[in-house]
């Protein structure tokens, strides 16, 4: 029996996952792809179905180990945000020329303007580069049926793909029909062993991947997935068309009937971009005389349409070149592309720019705090996750991709070495615990090997916070809630890595985590020192298991105060606030969460905890 | 109200931590009672550190999940910079309902009332009720508070407590 639930874009998926049968289904976290894997796990407790789920270390590992699920001839996925393929694109475009037994969906989730990402690269053209098939939903109710369409493809010709949703289908809340149960009926793993593709050598590649270049042609002569009208029943005779993927088009479909424009112009979708329906890139160009491509983020319908005079897009400037395609643009262009007059819109207001900013309490403020006492003026790498945040107390200075901390920091370091003594900065890098699990091994092993001298801060917060708090693998928690018996612990791997100092420390006990830190710095300059590695552990305030045995103060600003704004200049806990006299310092009850270590902040001794 | 029935846009703007995602889902969630389609868009990410907050709800016939600007019937601005930030988005004759000590022609002074009534964290609801005493919405204060009860999530009490004086407050 069907229902209507209100599921996000990434619950969608997570149920057509399911209904298509899939067994194994892991994932890196990462915004906006987060929901995808929590939903699954939820769904496997509450109908108690035998499948695996995991949160893995990394994309590459998550893809493999799903990759190996399908060659035993059972349905899998993967999901991972955009940047987190860059990292499994080695098993991808290996795994294109072996192909699979069981079903396999590949799941990233794009983010366009970009919201939350470092780049808004387009999967759509790492399908393309890795020449497998891919997938553009535009809503909710539409992951829920196309997801399982793609799983279907897969299987029947034994291929990987690529489903892609962006910020706004993942992160949009719909009514969709799924059913009340969720059962799914499992076949055993078989593995046929069959060297010539699953252990290919390289002349067995060469014949892997002409037949991955059939299976490409089968498939993009597959009517299913030919491009059809989101509107259709339009005026016949039109020579003027619009083509697009993804969300964007149901941003033109709104704006094309507000404008009247929805009966006469035909808009066409592609569910599949890659490869372009064969028969319909010809249709097209001989129908119609000015075609407007609108997708995101990169020209990858466009650039398949082989006619640079009659399309337009972001190869002809007509699009934007960069950024997310909001439906106001989108009006913009069509406006301009179908040259009517144009639309007046109401301008933001001016509203005081807020920035991003570390939750009141957060352990991470107080290491970068520190981190800034011990070093004054040195190189500072940093890396991805709510720490990015250090930004904002001048405690991070590049931020590259997942793990690059600790390898810049070495790069920084061999930079320098020829440098005089006094033109010679201090390194001091930050990672995340999870980032640290998930790419920062291989780098401090060979910046130990190499001999480069940086202070590492590792902020072991027990958790990845910034998407949503899953387990890393020191806690041993499985994305289903299980406790596993076995964890692995940074400070052992650390040790393993080479590094001969390392020490723990709380950063709330802010006296003592800066002794810590210059200890830290000592054994970098000493003869026969090194990197030295700093763990400030303290759980993150957003985990639900330590709010509620959390130790809370109560804190306040005492008359001593002299306005002299230190603590919100260099401490810039929200919660610490201008009074209304607006010069002396006073706290916002309703955020702070009493961690107390602005009391250690305070040159003068004005906060103080009862 | 203006507008076709049961068609309206709304845009729900806030900082991150006052419960802007939870009215948005509880006025989807009416919606869906009333078997009306819905489509939300929401903030996550980065962004919900201590940013803006802003999400998007469609009830009615549409396909896109965001709002364009000059469009919204109704802005529920549930801090004072969200007015600011978000009434770009109504459209000529769109209201705001404000969480505000004044200035707009629908305000309350939510937060306050909500520490008044010491829950200082069902301002949001207090602002939802406020606006629905105001009919600007699709949907009314009988139908909120029916879903309200159905919710598992919260306390249900405290929470009809607020939408309720928020609503009589809007009536007085
Ligand atoms: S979520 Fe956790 S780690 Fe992230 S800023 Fe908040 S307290 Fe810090
Ligand atoms: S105790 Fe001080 S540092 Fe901690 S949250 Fe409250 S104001 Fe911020």
């Amino acid at each position: 029996m069907n229902n209507k639930k209100l599921l996000l874009g990434n619950e969608a998926i997570a149920y057509g996952l399911l209904a298509a049968g899939c067994s194994a289904i892991t994932s890196y976290p990462g915004t906006p792809a987060s929901e995808i894997l929590s939903s699954v796990a939820k769904l496997k407790q509450e109908n108690q179905l035998r499948i695996h789920v995991e949160w893995s270390i990394n994309e590459k590992v998550a893809f493999e180990t799903a990759l190996a699920n399908s060659y035993a001839g059972k349905r899998s996925a993967v999901a991972m945000k955009q940047v987190g393929l860059n990292v499994a694109m080695d098993p991808l475009m290996s795994a294109a020329y072996t192909g699979i037994r069981g079903a396999m969906v590949v799941v990233v989730a794009d983010d366009p303007g970009p919201h939350s990402s470092q780049t808004e690269q387009d999967t759509r053209f790492f399908a393309m580069a890795a020449k497998v098939p891919v997938f553009d939903p535009v809503s909710p109710e539409d992951c829920f049926s196309l997801v399982r369409e793609a799983l279907e493809v897969s299987e029947s010709f034994e291929i990987p793909v690529i489903f892609r949703p962006t910020t706004r289908v993942s992160h949009a809340r719909q009514d969709v029909a799924v059913p009340e149960k969720v059962e799914i009926s499992i076949k055993p793993a078989v593995f046929e062993k069959e060297p010539t593709r699953w252990a290919a050598t390289p002349k067995f590649r060469f014949l892997l991947h002409r037949a991955l270049n059939r299976k490409l042609e089968e498939i993009a002569g597959l009517d299913k997935f030919r491009p059809y009208e989101l509107n259709p029943g339009t005026e016949s005779g039109a020579k003027t068309c619009i083509l697009g993927s993804g969300v964007v088009l149901t941003y033109a479909w709104e704006v094309m009937r507000d404008l009247g424009l929805l009966g006469k112009i035909p808009i066409y979708r592609a569910p599949m971009p890659f490869p372009l329906n064969r028969g319909f890139g010809n249709f097209i160009l001989e129908t119609y005389d000015r075609i407007l491509v609108l997708e995101e983020t990169y020209p990858v319908l466009e650039y398949q349409l082989r006619d640079r005079e009659r399309v337009f897009g972001r190869l002809s400037g007509t699009v934007p070149e960069e950024g997310e395609l909001l439906p106001e643009l989108v009006e913009d262009i069509v406006v301009k592309f179908f040259e009517l007059p144009p639309t007046g819109r109401p301008v933001p207001g001016e509203a005081p720019p807020r920035r991003p900013t570390l939750c009141p309490g957060c352990p991470h403020r107080a290491s970068f705090y520190a981190l800034r006492k011990v070093f004054r003026k040195a190189i500072y790498p940093g890396d991805i996750g709510c720490y990015t945040l250090g930004l904002n107390l001048n405690a991070v200075d590049t931020v590259l991709c997942m793990g690059a901390a600790i390898s810049q920091a070495a790069g920084f370091y061999h930079a320098f070495k020829h440098n005089s003594p006094e033109d010679t900065p201090e390194i001091a890098a930050t990672i995340g615990d999870s980032t640290f699990f998930h790419s920062g091994i291989p780098a401090l092993a060979n910046a130990v090997v190499e001999g480069a001298r940086f202070v590492l801060l590792i902020l072991d917060n027990s958790t990845t916070a910034m998407t949503g708090n899953q387990p890393t693998p020191a806690t041993g928690k499985r994305a289903s809630g299980e406790i596993s018996a076995k964890t692995v612990s940074i400070p052992r791997l650390v040790e393993a890595c080479g590094v001969e100092f390392i020490r723990e420390s709380d950063p709330y006990d802010l006296k003592g985590f800066i002794k810590t830190l210059k200890e830290a710095r000592g054994f970098t300059r000493n003869p026969d020192g090194g990197i030295a590695v700093v763990i400030a552990k303290h759980p993150c305030l957003m985990d639900k298991t330590y709010q509620s045995r959390m130790k809370r103060l109560r804190v306040r600003v005492t008359d001593k105060c002299k306005s002299c704004h230190y603590c919100i200049d260099h401490f810039e806990c929200p919660a610490l606030t201008e009074a209304g006299d607006g010069k002396s310092v006073t706290i916002d009850y309703s955020i702070c969460t009493g961690c107390g270590v602005c009391v250690s902040v305070c040159p003068k001794k004005a906060i103080v905890a009862d | 109200m203006k507008g076709t029935k049961g068609f309206q846009q709304i845009v729900l703007g806030g900082v991150g931590g006052q419960g802007v995602l939870f009215i948005t889902k509880i006025l989807a969630g009416v919606a869906m009672e009333k078997g009306q389609p819905v489509l939300v868009s929401e903030t996550h990410g980065m962004a919900q550190r201590g940013g803006i907050v802003v999400s998007h709800l469609k009830v009615g016939d549409f396909k896109s999940p965001l709002i364009r600007p000059g469009t919204a019937d109704v802005l529920l601005s549930f801090h004072p910079e969200s007015v600011l930030n978000h009434s770009h988005f109504l459209k000529e004759e769109g209201k705001v309902i404000a969480n505000d000590e004044g200035g707009e022609e629908f305000s309350i002074n939510a937060t306050g009332l909500a520490i008044e009534m010491g829950s200082p964290i069902a301002a949001n609801l207090i602002l939802l009720g406020y606006a629905l005493s105001k009919k600007v919405l699709f949907c009314d204060l009988e139908e909120v508070e029916k879903y309200l009860r159905t919710q598992v999530k919260g306390n249900i009490e405290t929470n009809v407590k607020a939408l309720k004086f928020g609503f009589e407050r809007g009536s007085a």
